[in-house]
């Protein structure tokens, strides 16, 4: 049963995936890419990581899709076709060596388990209580850089985002 | 019980759909999109792996790559909007300034 689950939640992450590199719209692959973002979060909260998967709904699916909608839409959605500019060898030397690429990793991930290994955590360990204790001892030094690193970066998004106004006009 | 491999294949297979994205597509938004998703099938290859191994270090991780990618993104999105207002193009192909 929680395997087909898996497998429809599989198919649906699948078919966002591919929508996102393969639709027209740039508007269209924002919301393929929720689709992604949100299946995701389900396959979260199923490994036992109900805070990840709360917080892939709200950093993902809240922020990020909502500012590439935002840009999207400020810059106008209509891309043109999809290969514009590629050759048309290039483009089917990308997919063989991603397919190939994709074999290896399979290959070597298929392998990496023993097949009926149990899994060992319980599914409460990635409450907001265990991961918060977690991140407030033993890694709060790590913590406290991302603050820092999201600071930085909200200065680094503003001044890049504001108008240039060379020195001559003033 | 879904098997561990299972994730972990799934989380290859987007990878590599995202990796070919960012190769075939020239609009810098879409390949933006891209590296999004490849960000994401590698937190689920270390969710499944933190809970295969009953270690919480693997979520702690991605809770930092999730902060790590909003800071890219917002980083990004703003060096997009300053091409555009520089050139009023997406295309990467176009984006050359820098080729001697």
């Amino acid at each position: 049963m929680s395997l087909l689950f898996f497998a429809f939640l599989a198919l649906i992450a699948l078919i966002g995936a591919s929508g996102v590199i393969l639709s027209r719209n740039a508007v269209h692959s924002a919301l393929f890419l929720l689709l992604n973002f949100v299946v995701f979060a389900v396959f979260y909260i199923m490994l036992g990581a109900q805070l990840l998967g709360v917080v892939q709904v709200i950093v993902y699916a809240g922020a990020i899709v909502v500012l590439f909608l935002f840009v999207v839409m400020l810059i106008g959605g209509d891309i043109g076709p999809v290969r514009s500019g590629l050759r048309r060898y290039a483009r089917w030397v990308a997919v063989v060596s991603m397919a190939v690429f994709l074999l290896i990793m399979v290959l070597g991930l298929a392998r990496s388990l023993p097949p009926d290994a149990p899994a060992a955590m319980a599914p409460e360990a990635g409450s907001v209580q265990v991961v918060g204790q977690v991140l407030y001892t033993t890694y709060l030094l790590p913590f406290e850089l991302v603050s820092l690193l999201l600071l930085v970066g909200m200065i680094g998004g503003v001044v890049l985002a504001r108008r240039y106004r060379s020195p001559m006009e003033e | 019980m879904v098997p561990t491999t299972y994730y972990l294949v799934l989380a290859a297979v987007i990878f590599a759909i995202g990796a070919l994205g960012v190769l075939i597509r020239r609009n810098a938004l879409i390949i933006f999109m891209c590296v999004e998703m490849m960000l994401n099938s590698v937190n689920l290859t270390l969710v499944a792996l933190a809970q295969q191994w009953g270690n919480l270090i693997g979520q702690v991780f991605v809770f930092i790559v999730v902060a790590v990618a909003a800071v890219e993104v917002a980083v990004g999105l703003a060096i997009i909007m300053a091409i555009v207002r520089h050139k009023d193009t997406t295309n990467v192909d176009e984006i050359n300034l820098l080729r001697g």
